[in-house]
């Protein structure tokens, strides 16, 4: 089941390229080689490495979660990404590109952010590399996230809310895009997910495949084995990628979940996979939720991370070729794992992740009692409890 | 020979150059652009670039960008579009350049579009978000067709890229005058004879210059240097201030670009 490396020009299979103004091109010739020039780097690779270990908290644990393991039947060890510094996953991509950028000799950061803990994140890196920072954020996101608006405010960034379109995270990209296509001599577009043109959604999946390089050793000397499945959130799907990626030529079953919104047959969801089509947003070919026209639609979920009409290319392509699958768990049920994730292991778990556990409560009673899963838990849930506590009724 | 070419040997021979004024369909209504593309032929237009709306328009500020949504609320397809292009097509008698976003296009089928445009009458199309790495399949089916595929120039690509856009381009050479995306300026970007100078040294097409051209007086400054001035966003602003309405506004500040175009002094060449 081996899964085959891009192909030429940034292309997963049919999927990837760039798809983006002429102006940006040669902007993302020189990101590619710098990248191709550093990634080899032993004193960049050293100095990311020693980043990520003292200052983000590097190896993050693999949890064995008993109660929840015997409420499921299963026996689910957990990556616990939500416990590194500024609190998901994120970090590791931000402070790669940030690092990246600062090699390159770029004078200012760029950023989009949905919920806004990518925001977070590289309003965190660009303070560690003392390089001014903005970021997009969806003027709807930032009503709906503003403790996040003021973090970044915080650690020195300016916020700018894009009242555009949809104002969520697409539009937010939209005007990084904007940004950088008008400042792109002397500014770094660092992007959240695996999206957007080549070479990013293999630049963002190189920083994130810590997650399962990490995982798959612990799975080892922690079960002595490896999982029979892994399961992971997914909007655009970088914490996916990252955790999938250590595990492509293994005979590990590979599940993405998508945000089912209000379920899928109300049209009112962010399942890209599930209900979407081919099609070009952001720089790449890749799935797309659109209309009839091209058009791209308006999503919903309960979960501002997963907000989104797109997903990396290199997803579409794990979908098409088989090697991954993909699901969709809705806002309820998403609400629902990350209660149970609360009650019986102690975890606030992010909204985006919760649709990976709710989704595993569902799938549960078709596994063979003592399957072993690996979840990726990208994100703890402090930022969410306001958004929960009014999905439950229950204002605080 | 494409219309469009043809178009450009007669300016040539002449000794004039080229305007371009570009709106976008559907905004505020198909039957309002029709009437539009009129008055743009009778104020003195050589050509007219036809707006496809798309949702997410990244090449474009925010006039055009609002432009597109108004035209999306009222209901405008890219099938639409072509259908009103069509209809008006043999009235104004001027080639009409399609813009329009990749993916409604890669939506409609590319083979489809370009049957479907090239029967509707339009000479040629300009993709944004679609640089030659990435355009030849659309090029290799729109050739047959007729509908000459153009692609854009930006003052950032490389002597190589310049190359292999010319090479891949017909009817012109799109040159975008600036770093950045469309919008209404103050001032015409630096350097716009010098970026032209780079395109002339790898190509024998016409070039075309846009993005940012907002006054006469800019369009007189383009015109000495290229062969065709393309104006946008300052058009649609008047559509966005005068809605269905705005006929002979446009049609007086169309006329005003056309006579900056003429007071240009030919290029030397």
């Amino acid at each position: 089941m081996t899964v085959e490396a891009p192909a030429g020009a940034g292309r997963f299979g049919r999927f990837g390229g760039r798809y983006v103004p002429e102006t940006l091109v040669p902007a993302l010739d020189e990101l590619e080689a710098a990248y191709a020039r550093l990634a080899g780097d032993a004193a960049f690779r050293g100095e990311l490495d020693q980043a990520l270990r003292h200052y983000c908290g590097r190896p993050t644990p693999l949890y064995f979660a008993p109660r929840l393991s015997e409420t499921l039947g299963l026996r689910v060890y957990i990556k616990r990404e939500d416990l590194l510094h500024t609190g998901a996953h994120k970090i590791n991509n931000a402070l790669g590109q940030v690092f990246l950028a600062r090699r390159m000799g770029k004078q200012r950061i760029i950023a989009e952010t949905g919920a806004g803990q990518h925001g977070v994140a590289t309003a965190t890196a660009a303070a560690v590399a003392g390089l001014p920072c903005e970021v997009y954020m969806g003027a709807e996101d930032a009503v709906r996230q503003s403790l996040n608006v003021f973090r970044m405010r915080l650690l020195g960034t300016t916020v700018t809310p894009v009242e555009a379109g949809t104002r969520t995270l697409k539009d937010a990209i939209n005007e990084a895009l904007r940004d950088w296509v008008t400042n792109v001599r002397t500014t770094f577009y660092v992007i959240g997910s695996v999206v957007g043109p080549h070479p990013y959604p293999t630049l963002v999946r190189d920083f994130q495949a810590v997650i399962g390089r990490e995982a798959r050793a612990q799975m080892l000397d922690q079960a002595g084995r490896l999982p029979d499945v892994a399961i992971a959130c997914v909007g655009g799907g970088s914490n996916a990628i990252g955790l999938f990626h250590a595990f492509r030529d293994d005979p590990v079953r590979l599940i993405g979940v998508e945000a089912g919104g209000d379920g899928l047959a109300t049209g009112r969801h962010a399942a890209t996979l599930g209900a979407g089509s081919p099609g070009v947003l952001h720089g790449a070919m890749s799935y797309l939720l659109q209309d009839e026209a091209g058009q791209v639609l308006e999503t919903h979920s309960i979960s501002a991370g997963l907000d989104y009409p797109g997903v990396g290319p290199e997803h579409a392509y794990l979908k098409e070729s088989g090697r991954a699958e993909y699901a969709a768990a809705d806002d309820r049920t998403a609400i629902e794992g990350f209660q149970v994730l609360a009650k019986t292991e102690g975890i606030l778990a992010a909204l985006e992740p919760a649709h990976a556990v709710g989704h595993l409560m569902r799938l549960a009673p078709e596994l063979p009692r003592g399957t072993v899963v690996l979840l990726g838990l990208s994100g703890r849930g402090d930022k969410d409890v306001q958004v929960i506590a009014r999905a439950l009724g229950e204002p605080v | 020979m494409s219309e469009l070419a043809a178009v450009f040997q007669r300016l040539r021979a002449a000794g004039r150059r080229a305007l371009i004024p570009f709106v976008m369909a559907g905004d505020p209504s198909l039957e309002a652009t029709a009437a539009f593309l009129e008055r743009f032929t009778a104020a003195g237009a050589d050509a007219l670039e036809v707006g496809v709306p798309f949702s997410d328009p990244i090449a474009d500020g925010p006039v055009n960008a609002r432009a597109a949504h108004r035209a999306l609320r009222a209901g405008t397809t890219l099938a639409r579009v072509l259908e009103m292009v069509a209809d008006v097509r043999p009235r104004v008698g001027r080639p009409v350049v399609l813009l329009s976003y990749y993916n409604p296009i890669l939506r409609f089928g590319l083979e489809a579009f370009c049957r479907r445009a090239a029967a509707a009458g339009a000479d040629g199309v300009v993709i944004p978000d679609l640089p030659p790495d990435e355009g030849a399949a659309l090029a290799q089916i729109a050739e047959p067709e007729g509908l000459d595929v153009i692609f854009l120039a930006a003052p950032t690509s490389t002597d190589e890229r310049l190359a292999q856009i010319a090479a891949v381009s017909r009817g012109f050479v799109y040159c975008v005058s600036l770093v950045g995306v469309t919008g209404v300026r103050a001032d015409l970007a630096a350097d716009v004879g010098g970026l032209v100078a780079r395109v002339r040294r790898v190509t024998a097409l016409p070039i075309c210059v846009g993005f940012g051209v907002s006054t006469p007086e800019h369009a007189r400054q383009v015109a000495a240097v290229a062969d065709g001035v393309i104006v946008g966003s300052a058009i649609v602003a008047v559509v966005e201030r005068e809605g269905a309405a705005a006929g002979s506004a446009l049609e007086a500040f169309v006329a005003a670009l056309r006579a900056g175009v003429d007071a240009a002094p030919a290029p030397a060449r």
